[in-house]
This record gives C-alpha cells, structure tokens and sequence, in this order.
C-alpha cells in the first residue's frame, strides 16, 4: 500500500465512519433518555436513505429531499416511541429488545414492499466531479458527508450544553427519577430524545445514499456498525460514539486495503467482540455497563 | 419400583401422548408436500427448543440463532461431501463447534446487560453469513454446497420423507424431554431464579454467568444438530437460509407461542411454520411484516410477563366480557 | 478467632467514601446489629461480606478464609447466607421452588445430569425438597409452601428468604432490614425466628431500623455514621452513648 493509496482508504473511511457516527449517536441519544437500546435504529437510516429517493423521484429539489425525509423518520421515530417504547419504559430490558427488533422487521419489511429489493442511489448534492488531494481523489459528496457531520455534532454539543431543554436532558441521563423531581417532564425528554434520533439518523442515510446506495435490507447492518461504533466509544457517551464512528471506519476501510473488500462488513464485528471482551466501558467510557 | 413408573408416566401423560400422536402420523399421512412441512417443523422446534430455553428460562436473548443453524449445516454438508465423514459424526461436530462458537461470544456478553448478547449475536450471525458467502473454496459461496447425503442407520437410508420424519422427529422429541427435564431440574430453577434476580440467585449459590453461559451452548448445540438434519434432508444447502431475518422468525416463532414452555415452543413453531404456507398464496411479503407487529403488539400487551399469545387474546377477551375471574394466574405454568 | 471479622475496610464509590477504615468482628453464636442513619454505609457492609462488592482497601475474613476476591456464589457456599432489603424473592416461582434455589450450592448435578435425568440428580432433587420444606417450617411458612412467591405479603417475604437462606446451611445469616414492613406482632414472631435460629447455632448479623426490635434481640451493636463506625457495644451501652444519639438527632432534624 503506497501513500496515494493509503490516503484513499482513509478518505473512503472518515466518509463511512460518519454514517457510523451519527447513527452511533442517534443510539446514544435514545439510551441516555431512556436506558433503552433502538434495535431498529438502523433501519431509521435505511428509512432516512429511502424516503428521500422516492421524494427524489417525485421530482422533488434535492434539499427539499433531504428536508422531508429527516420530517418523515422524525415522524416515525416518534410513532415507534409512543406505541412500542413509551408502554415498555419500565419493563425489562428484555421486553425493550423485542419490541424494537419487532420494528426493526416492520420498517424492514414495509421498505420492501413499498420500494422493492434492489439497491438504490440519489444523486451527489454537489456534482460528481473528483477533486485531487494529495494524489488522492476525493468525491464532494465526501466533503458534504463530513462537513454536515461535523455541523450536527457541533450544533448538538451547543444544544445540550447551552438549552435548558437540552440540559434537562442531560439530567435526566444521570439520574431521571431525581430530574423528575425537578419537575422535568420525563416522558417529553424521551420523546424528544426519539425525534432527534430519528431526525440524526435520517440525515445520515440521506447523505450516503449517492455514495453508497440503499436498500430495503441496508439498516440492519447500519445499525450493527452503528452500534459497534457506540460501544466502541463507550455506550452512552456521545463524544465517544462519534469518535467511535470514526475509527471504526478508518478501520474497516484500511483492513478492506489489507485483507479484502469481501470481508468488509465483519470487522466492525470482530472489533464489537474485542471491545466486548477486553473493556466493555469502551475507549471513552465511564459509564457502569455491568448487570443490573 | 412399578408405583414409580406409574407417578413418571402420569407425570409426563401430556408429553407421551404428544409423542406418540406426532410419530404414528406417517402411518396415515401420505402426501409429500405435507409430509416435509412437519418434517421442517420438526427441524425448527430443535431450534425453537434452543431459543425457549435461552429465552424463557434464562431470560437472555440471542438474534443470530440461524449462524448456529448454518454451522450445523455447512459442518455436516463440507464433512460428508469433502472428508467423506459419516453424517451423524459430522452432525456430533459441527454441534460441538457451534457450542464453542456459543462460549466464546457468551463468555463476555453475557456479564453485560442483555442488550449485549443480543448485539453480539447478531454480529456473529453476520460474520457467519460474511463468511459463508466468501470462504468460497470450503463453501461454494453464493452457488451452496449439493450432493449432501442422507442419513443413514447401518445400511438402513432415513433419507424418503417418512424415515426421516421419524427420524427427525424422533430428536426433536427427545430434545424435548431434555428441555423438560432441564427446566424442571436444579438447574432449571437456578435459570428462573436468575431471571428474576441475579444478586439473589448468586447469594443461594448460582454462577449466574456461567449458567447462562452453559444454557446459550445448549441452545447453539440444538440449533446445530437441527440445521444438520435439514442439510440431510434437502440435500443442498446456501448463505441464504442463514441470515439475521432466519433468526429473528426462530425468536418469534417462541414468543408468540409462549415462553418457557415445551408446549409454546411447539405451538409458535407451528405457527411461523404454517403461517408463511398460507401467506404464500396471497402476499408472501407480508410475513415479516406480520411477525414484527405481533413480536410488538406481544410485547406492548406482555409488560414483562411471560405470555402466549393464544393466552394475551383470552385475557383480553375476558376482560372485554368485564367478567370477574379472569385467567391471570400470578407465574407461568410450567411446560 | 471471631467467625467474621471486618478488618480496616473502606468502600469508596468514584471518589466518594461509603465506607472509611470500619473494623468490627462477629463472633460464633452471636446475634450482632448493626444501625445507623440512611446512608451511614450499613448495606454497603452487607454487600462487601457477601461479594457484590470489592472494597477499595481492608479485608473481610470469615472462618479464616478471605472473602475479598471471592464471588458471592462461592462466599455462599463458604457458609454465608443473606436476605436483601428490598425483598427479591423470585416472583414466577412458588415458595418451595424459591427455597429449593438456596440448596444449589450443596448440590452438583450439572446439565448433562440434569437433562437425562441421571441418579445422582433425582436423589439430590428429593433432598433439595426435603431440606426446603424443613427450612419452611424453621421460619413457619410450610402452609404457603405451594403459593406463588410474588403473591406473598411482605413480612412473609421477609420470612421466605430467610428459608432461602437458612436451605443453604449457612454458618452466618445476614439479615437486612427484616423488620420493615412488618406490624408488631409479624415483627415478635420474626424476633422468636431470629432466636430460634441462633439456637440452632447460626451466628447473625442484621441490619435494622427498627429500634425496639434490634434492642431486644441483640447481644452486641455496631453503630455507622457517614461510613465510619462511631460506637460499638451493648444495647444499653449504645443507647446511652453522646455520638449516637447526635446522629440519630441529626437524622430526626433533616
């Protein structure tokens, strides 16, 4: 691997390990309001990716595009917490897995019939044209990903820090019943950590349409790699989960250079499985993460 | 000696009579297509024994139950095919690799909250599946493996359709006293008392993490053996059979049946079995569809308890009536 | 030797102390109370006796052995036995099965004996029975022996994990907050319970609120505030004693 090459597969990774990063995020959100993780919530990304194609194909301007289907997944992310998760909130973390792989299999399936099997694109924001870095060539649909990324990290970070909703949120992460006692609404909290989820991950699944295209059965593997990443950073930390996102795909794309585009898809597992083993808080984490 | 045997017959009634009424069936049944739908059945209660036991008894759930079914049938269909293994010793294997498989990936999941394993299993069915598709010298990739052998006992071929229903379904049943047995055992009750509680169940002397380890290589093994036997049957196997989407259908298939019973894992077998048969000619689509609101509506309906569905529908048509007694009882009957 | 001894523990969760530098000991055959105010670290101790938790420095020993690396299933079968405050008996199972549990650790049929059935599990499976229904009648719960746990009221929940505990053949009882929710005359018949247990040669630590109760049934107590140990004695000595009083005062103002 020279230089020029190396250098290819790290762009091809930041722009992956974005994807990985806001879902990692948009895992993040829903578990710090509610303990809970969304096993559907790559199938949100899928829906994000999807929608805005067939809004696409209604002739739809890009960005009106990309606007719906972040409307539509917040739409739905909202209706999956009022009817599987709100009822569940106390349940058993048992109960919660189920219910949200059960919509995992609905989204999953709904895309299907609606849209059909195969793969899907939208076209690149900004052109196609390839800019040379370096010797390297990079598409601007690359530069989109990543600049809209760090836009909606960074405009998070202000929100959660700067808001009193946000920092009601922050509350009720560290400790709901006594945010409750302040008379923060937890259930607004959950469904609005919901929302913002679903609005993330649709954002995510727009952006990476043109590059990587879409189909019906692309969120379970988002989601995995999402989750992946997450853990990675440290489950609930969301500095880490972006930071996660991004090694992950920096990762995965230099083992793709090493051992082969074919075996892509199980590095992500493999390291899901060693931080599992070796330090399950991951990198970043401080979270308590043993049994209940 | 004989008032023993008698205590043990009428104690498990139900469970002999199942069986007898599930092997005499080729006796009348003659018609092929329904024939190997209860002989698919037979293979999928293997697995949804598994799941039973891992789920209702232990509590803990595992989404990559199909990646466990696929090593038994690549184990037994590259054994026999390649190395010229005898099928049941290829069988013996690939359960002994799967329960391995299952340890390791237990080992540190299963300390963790329950969303761990579950996470985890899906990433093994996924490197399963990612492995199967690429490791294209041992497993023909995407074209699968053909020429499988049947079984066979001596020179005895269990390979037409009612040998082998007696055959598979002769396991199945046995698989089915085991789990019997095991739920009713010692260490049946320590799996239910760490359900609902792991620090009581440790301070009575449960290695909480190594029981739930032990149960999930169970469940692997079952799966294992069942994915072998249906490798024999059909003779050709491929990636296909053996994603995440296999996996999940295996759990709700349980769920939908009933946790923590024999019973309702044969009922929810039965139903993830037969539902897609009759789907088939309106919409086959729409299975999963289906699947996923029940598995929701299940659990919406459930809040933590463990029910089946032919019972949630009960209660809830009783408590429409606004009659008194209701059906609630306070735990679960037990198989 | 005393049958426990707390020897210099500390307990500190991210910086903030639970516990700070307490030594006491048990001896055989004693009924030994230990009380303070909310959050003095009283289940702390419990938790560090019988392995959820690791402390941050000192050791616990019990018979001689050291229980700090240990896991609470092998501290269990070490002789320790343990009720929890808020009671966490196992709902879905009936008061039999729920004692039955506490004879795991005296037993050893694994999977593969359990699964066919084997001698060597029915003959311990007619034991466990037998030893949990003995342990029912210790604490006079034999008539609900076929009720489902989760239905019991909370004193006989109190009483059923005892059972539990008692099934495990247990040299030491740890008893957290036995007496709460308990009406006077539950809380005279768990007080006779305690004794008769201590007869049988149990050693007993509890954790209590209950200021009647510990006075009545305990030969020593241990007295805890923020952590530290602030008086250690008898009864009466206690109740007399400048500090304790002050703490429990501070409580009662808050």
């Amino acid at each position: 691997m020279n230089f020029e090459q190396f250098l290819q597969y790290i762009f091809s990774g930041i722009t992956n390990g974005s994807i990985y990063a806001l879902t990692a995020l948009g895992f993040t959100l829903v578990f710090n309001a509610t303990q809970i993780i969304n096993f559907s919530q790559g199938q949100m990304v899928m829906l994000g990716g999807m929608t805005a194609i067939a809004f696409h194909g209604a002739g739809v301007p890009l960005w009106a595009c990309f606007l719906g289907a972040v409307i539509v997944v917040v739409v739905i992310s909202m209706g999956l917490e009022h009817v599987a998760v709100r009822p569940l909130l106390s349940k058993g973390v048992l109960a919660q897995i189920i219910a949200t792989v059960g919509a995992s299999f609905v989204f999953e399936t709904a895309a299907m019939i609606i849209w059909g099997r195969q793969a899907l694109a939208l076209p690149a924001f900004s052109g196609e044209r390839p800019i040379g870095v370096a010797g390297a060539t990079v598409v601007p649909q690359t530069l989109w990903v990543v600049g809209l990324t760090v836009v909606i990290v960074v405009a998070l970070q202000i929100f959660y820090r700067r808001s009193l909703f946000g920092k009601a949120v922050r509350a009720c992460a560290v400790n709901p019943s006594a945010a409750r006692l302040q008379g923060i609404s937890y259930r607004k909290v959950v469904l609005f950590s919901f929302a913002l989820s679903g609005a993330i991950s649709a954002a995510a699944g727009v952006m990476i349409t043109p590059i990587s295209f879409m189909s019906y059965s692309s969120g379970a593997l988002l989601g995995l790699k999402g989750f992946a990443a997450a853990t990675l950073g440290g489950l609930g930390n969301p500095v880490g989960a972006v930071a996660g996102g991004f090694v992950l795909g920096i990762v995965e794309a230099l083992g793709v250079g090493v051992v082969s585009a074919g075996y892509k898809d199980a590095i992500a597992f493999v390291i899901l499985l060693l931080v599992l083993f070796i330090r399950p808080v991951g990198l970043l984490g401080a979270r308590v993460v043993t049994r209940q | 000696m004989s008032a023993d045997a008698l205590v043990y017959l009428r104690r498990h009634a139900g469970f002999f009579v199942f069986a007898v009424l599930i092997m005499t069936i080729p006796a009348y049944l003659h018609d092929s297509y329904y024939l190997s739908i209860l002989a698919f059945m037979g293979t999928r209660f293997m697995m949804a024994l598994g799941v039973s036991l891992l789920l209702g008894l232990a509590g803990q759930i595992s989404l990559g139950q199909a990646a466990f079914v696929g090593i038994g049938a690549y184990g037994a269909a590259i054994l026999t095919t390649r190395l010229g293994f005898n099928p049941w010793l290829a069988m013996g294997l690939a359960a002994l690799l799967s329960a391995v498989i299952a340890g390791l990936v237990g080992v540190p999941t299963l300390k963790l909250r329950g969303y761990y394993l579950a996470m985890a299993t899906l990433g093994v069915n996924e490197i399963i599946y990612i492995l199967l598709v690429q490791l294209k010298s041992l497993t023909n990739g995407t074209d699968g493996i053909s020429g499988i052998p049947s079984l066979s006992i001596g020179s005895l071929d269990l390979g037409g359709p009612k040998a082998y229903h007696l055959i598979a379904w002769g396991v199945a049943l046995l698989m089915a006293a085991i789990a019997l047995n095991l739920s009713r055992s010692r260490v049946g009750r320590s799996l239910r008392a760490l359900r609902s509680s792991e620090p009581a169940a440790e301070s009575l002397g449960v290695d909480t993490s190594f029981r739930k380890v032990q149960v999930f290589m169970v469940a692997a093994a079952f799966a294992s053996i069942a994915g072998s036997f249906d490798a024999y049957y059909v003779h050709y196997i491929s990636p296909d059979g053996y994603t995440i989407t296999f996996s999940i259908i295996l759990v709700t298939g349980v769920i939908i049946g009933g946790l923590g019973t024999v019973w309702g894992a044969f009922w929810g077998t039965a139903a993830v079995v037969v539902l897609p048969e009759i789907l088939k000619r309106v919409n086959g689509d729409i299975t999963n569809l289906i699947f996923g609101i029940l598995l929701i509506a299940i659990m919406v309906l459930w809040q933590g308890r463990t029910r089946s569905l032919g019972r949630l529908v009960r209660t809830f048509l009783v408590n429409r009536r606004g009659r008194q007694g209701t059906t609630d009882g306070a735990g679960e009957p037990e198989a | 030797m005393p049958l426990l001894d707390i020897a210099n523990v500390s307990k500190s969760f991210g910086g903030l102390d639970a516990l700070k530098d307490v030594n006491f000991a048990v001896h055989q055959g004693q009924i030994k109370a230990l009380i303070g105010p909310n959050g003095a670290g009283k289940t702390t101790v419990f938790n560090l006796i019988s392995g959820s938790y690791r402390p941050s420095a000192g050791r616990v020993v019990f018979g001689g052995v050291d229980l700090t690396r240990k896991a609470p299933h092998a501290i269990c079968r070490l002789g320790v036995g343990r009720t929890f405050q808020h009671s966490l008996v196992f709902d879905g199972m009936t008061v039999l099965e729920n004692v039955t549990v506490g004879r795991h650790c005296r037993s050893k049929a694994g999977v593969l004996s359990a699964a066919l059935s084997l001698p060597l599990h029915r003959r311990e499976e007619r034991e466990a029975f037998k030893v949990a229904g003995e342990s029912l009648r210790r604490v006079g719960l034999e008539g609900k022996a076929d009720e489902f746990a989760g239905n019991l009221p909370m004193g006989e929940r109190h009483l059923l994990e005892i059972a539990r505990a008692l099934a495990t053949e247990p040299k030491m009882l740890l008893l957290d907050e036995p007496a709460a929710g308990l009406n006077e005359e539950e809380t005279e018949r768990l007080a006779e319970t305690v004794r008769r247990i201590r007869s049988e040669g149990i050693t007993v630590l509890l954790v209590e609120h209950h200021m009647g109760f510990v006075m009545e049934i305990s030969d020593e107590v241990v007295v805890l505030d923020y952590g530290r140990k602030i008086a250690e004695g008898p009864p009466l000595m206690i109740m007399d004693n400048d500090e304790v009083v002050k703490a429990y005062l501070g409580e009662a103002l808050e």
